[in-house]
């Protein structure tokens, strides 16, 4: 006889963080290493602080970190971290350059000298410089004939403004304005351990982790700049931006919303209520929009955090014909969880999934180097994990339905869609004042 | 530097009913990984029927017995657990990886719909719609959708098995029936023709007391026979090309038949590690000559089976390379560069130190992929289905670093391009 009835779950054990060191070097560099034995490897995380830095050449820079240094070639970095299982790689966002990096745990001395080198004795050869330029470039012109990011552009345009997170992503024409000597003088002015956090998690001990980033990195030296990004506005409500894409055969729809940073009081709660609307797959969006209606494959919504201010933002790719529909059925969750609140039901597997994520997320090197990182880039440690599971146990049903009607009302969404205009327009006009914008 | 390894325990047993199971404790993080994979892909699908195994996992989410539809989702997620499930050309897998509290609810999900999904027309409906726009947003909306996966086996490939789209034509997709699902299921999903891995936070008494209780009576149902999709290897090169009407930039890839991954392991493993040697970071072969130095290419980078799973495809497979070039990019420079370059390699060896870094950076990604728990649930999975030895994933990392320089020269040496087949992207964005 085959069982039919759900089996109960254990309840969780008490969350236990992992052994952690943190140290501060006479740099201003802040180090956190963490105990995560797992697999023997070690994972790195540096993020420098370069709020307002000039867009251009800074994604050069990022894209060039690694091309050379006074005495290795970028073939010998490559090579020579290869040779302890290591990689290394620079990404930049509005707030952070961030280099990321693993190696075997054995290698994490030879990989901290190779990235010492890189931070204190950067060459930015013009050969070399040259071809990153011309494949950024490329990539950008790619990026560019790809929907998710035409509607991104847009959408940024529309919720920042003039702030400078309004823009992301450099044009080509100002790349290619970009010179060696610009990079090199960017560097030294802003790539500075004063107020940067290296995150080392994995199979180590953490206080002689710490030591060798200290012997390795000592000579990395220098003052902060103040790089300091104003505070966000706050998203004006208006008509719908449509921009145009001839032929599209899906629209992207995107909509932001106002939201909180993680420690202030209402984010367990906010954060509890835009799961509940579309956060994950077993909500009223993503089970209404696809699971029913079967307009979309992925429709998902993240808070996505700044250091100067966070925001919402739902994002579905909608076939062309059901575009108008999509709308309406978007509008329709977020004016319902605005308006009423959530069942008890809703709410418990809303908080167990945010509650389990938290330990899933914790349970690989690479998982746990991401959230210390983020974490530190936001004044935050480990421990918030404790914190933030309590807000996320004690939120109510009244304070989840209160967030969401400050912060999900359909009244103060941003939308910009991506699609072909000559089709969607008189759908969404239906439903919503529209009017044409451009990525 | 020596390469270390990894140690999971492994407990494997087979039930009555035929069902395989691999159960891989380790207790450091309190989370857990459960895996059911069958022993059926795109290769399988009947004719006329393109795309309907990735059709039918989507189907294998709607419902079984004791599951009404959302249920699944519902039940994974308020464990706070995810799931998913992707279909490859060998085999479909299904996959939850939760807080360890959660193994029992999982258990039963998966039992739930071994033993048969609720298929209804609505259902069917629904999932094709949604099956259509995956394929609009991962193929026909953007630029080099479906590129080179969907795109080189019709070129490398003559037998509708190996050649044609494992994504579906829309008419195969909207043609679809019940009766096709469940003549899908009845055949190929069988406890017979399936494996349950489970990695992570458990006591494997406790766990084996609860695979039997919820696996043990799914009805016993032999695995059909597998057919061999084994073709000659192509006698000359063959080429194909396409417009791209969202690509603003030329793109080229190419592939070449590589041994049988599962019945001639030890010639197939000198292949894995090559293309490492020809593709991974700025100081390998490819990308320094070609990215680097000549500028014919903006990235280049190589892999076999053509989603990626190297130690989880049959034979016939192959090895890829595929590069995106620059603005007028010259496809046949690249491919003659790159002959030129395996050229070398056969003739004039490796540099020193270069197979042993390239070996110690693959170390760092075979073992950084385990450290997740469905990193070991999901290949132990498919490993136990396709070679009856999950225990290949701990012993990767050594197998890779004891290939020689010999069998990486001779690998070189076989990609000719009287073997290859290419698939060429013409760019027509903005023309």
């Amino acid at each position: 006889m085959s069982q039919t009835v759900l089996p109960d779950l254990v309840p969780d054990r008490k969350l236990k963080l992992p052994r952690e060191a943190e140290r501060t070097l006479s740099s201003g560099l802040t180090v956190i290493a963490v105990r995560r034995p797992g697999v023997p490897l070690v994972e790195v995380r540096l993020r420098v602080p370069f709020g307002r830095a000039p867009l251009p050449r800074a994604t050069l820079l990022s894209q060039a970190l690694f091309t050379g240094t006074g005495t290795m070639s970028s073939i010998d970095i490559a090579a020579e971290l290869q040779a302890v299982g290591g990689a290394l790689s620079a990404g930049l966002d509005p707030d952070r350059l961030l280099i990321t990096g693993n190696s075997l745990a054995a290698g994490l001395d030879r990989m901290l000298e190779i990235l010492a080198g890189v931070l204190t004795d950067p060459a930015y050869p013009s050969e070399e410089v040259a071809t990153e330029r011309e494949r950024l470039v490329d990539h950008i012109q790619v990026a560019q004939s790809q929907p998710a990011h035409i509607a991104r552009v847009a959408l940024l345009k529309r919720m920042y403004g003039r702030h400078p997170y309004a823009v992301q992503t450099p044009g080509p024409e100002q790349v290619r304005g970009v010179r060696p000597a610009q990079l090199r003088t960017l560097h030294a002015d802003r790539v500075r351990p004063d107020g940067s956090v290296l995150v080392l998690v994995g199979d180590i001990s953490p206080e002689k982790a710490i030591d060798a980033a200290d012997k390795a990195l000592g000579g990395w030296l220098g003052p902060g700049r103040d790089g300091d990004v104003p505070p966000t506005p706050e998203l004006v409500p208006g008509p719908l931006v449509l921009v145009d894409r001839p032929g599209a055969v899906q629209s992207s729809l995107r909509l932001a919303l106002p939201a909180v940073p993680r420690t202030h009081p209402d984010y367990a709660a906010l954060q509890l209520a835009n799961m509940v609307f579309g956060g994950y797959f077993s909500s009223r969006w993503v089970e209404n929009i696809r699971e029913d209606k079967g307009y979309t494959y992925g429709p998902h919504t993240a808070i996505e955090h700044y250091v100067a201010g966070s925001a919402l933002v739902a994002s579905a790719e909608v076939a062309t014909e059901v575009t108008g529909p999509s709308l309406l059925e978007t509008q329709y969750e977020l004016g319902r969880i605005a308006s009423l609140p959530p069942s008890e039901e809703e709410l418990e597997q809303a908080r167990r999934y945010a509650l389990g994520t938290l330990r899933l997320g914790m349970s690989t090197q690479a998982g746990l180097a991401g959230l210390a990182s983020m974490y530190a880039s936001f004044g935050l440690r480990l421990d918030h994990l404790r914190e933030h599971s309590a807000g996320l146990a004690a939120a109510t049903r009244e304070q989840v339905f209160e967030a969401a009607a400050r912060y999900l009302a359909p009244s103060l969404a941003v939308t910009v869609v991506l699609g072909d205009a000559d089709k969607v327009e008189a759908p969404l006009a239906a439903l919503t004042t529209v009017e044409r914008g451009t990525a | 530097m020596k390469i270390p390894a990894t140690k999971y325990p492994i407990e494997r047993f087979t039930l009555d009913n035929g069902l395989r199971v691999v159960l891989t404790p380790d207790r450091s993080a309190p989370v857990v990984g459960v895996a059911v994979v069958y022993d059926v892909g795109i290769r399988s699908e009947p004719e006329g029927r393109t795309g309907f195994a990735h059709l039918f996992e989507h189907l294998m989410f709607q419902g079984s017995a004791n599951l009404e539809k959302l249920a699944h989702f519902r039940y994974v997620q308020g464990a706070g657990g995810s799931f998913n499930g992707s279909t490859h050309l060998d085999y479909t897998d299904y996959f939850e990886v939760l807080p360890s509290g959660g193994l029992e609810r999982a258990l039963f999900l998966e039992a739930d719909r071994m033993r048969g999904p609720t298929l209804t027309e609505e259902n069917l409906r629904n999932q094709v719609d949604v099956v259509k726009e995956e394929i609009r947003v991962n193929v026909l909306n953007r630029p080099y959708g479906g590129f080179p996966w969907l795109r080189l086996p019709p070129v490398m490939f003559e037998t509708f098995p190996n050649a044609h789209d494992g994504y579906g034509s829309f008419e195969d997709l909207e043609s679809a029936s019940l009766a096709d699902a469940e003549e899908f299921f009845r055949r190929y999903y069988a406890c017979g023709n399936a494996v349950l891995a489970v990695a992570g936070d458990f006591d494997v008494a406790e766990a084996t007391t609860m695979v039997e209780r919820h696996f043990g009576d799914v009805p016993a149902r032999p695995a059909p026979e597998r057919p061999d999709f084994h073709e000659p290897d192509l006698a000359g090169e063959r080429r194909s090309e396409y417009t791209d009407r969202l690509a603003p930039l030329p793109a080229v890839a190419c592939g070449w038949r590589v041994p049988d991954p599962i019945g001639k392991f030890e010639d197939y493993l000198p292949y894995v590690v090559l293309t490492e040697v020809l593709t991974d970071g700025d100081a390998s072969r490819l990308v320094e000559r070609l990215v680097q130095r000549d500028r014919t290419a903006t990235t280049i980078g190589g892999y076999i089976g053509f989603m990626g799973d190297e130690f989880q495809v049959r034979n016939p497979t192959a090895l890829l390379l595929q590069a995106h070039l620059p603005p007028g990019g010259d496809a046949d420079k690249v491919l003659r560069t790159v002959d030129e370059e395996l050229d070398r390699l056969a003739t004039g060896g490796l540099a020193p130190g270069e197979l042993a870094r390239t070996q110690a950076r693959m170390a760092t990604h075979l073992l950084r992929e385990t450290d997740a728990v469905l990193g070991r649930a999901l290949p132990m999975a498919a490993m136990e289905e396709q070679r009856g030895r999950p225990e290949l994933l701990n012993e990767l990392p050594r197998l890779v670093g004891e290939v020689t320089e010999e069998q990486i020269l001779a690998a070189a040496g076989s990609l000719r391009p009287e073997r290859r087949g290419v698939v060429e992207v013409i760019p027509g964005a903005g023309q």
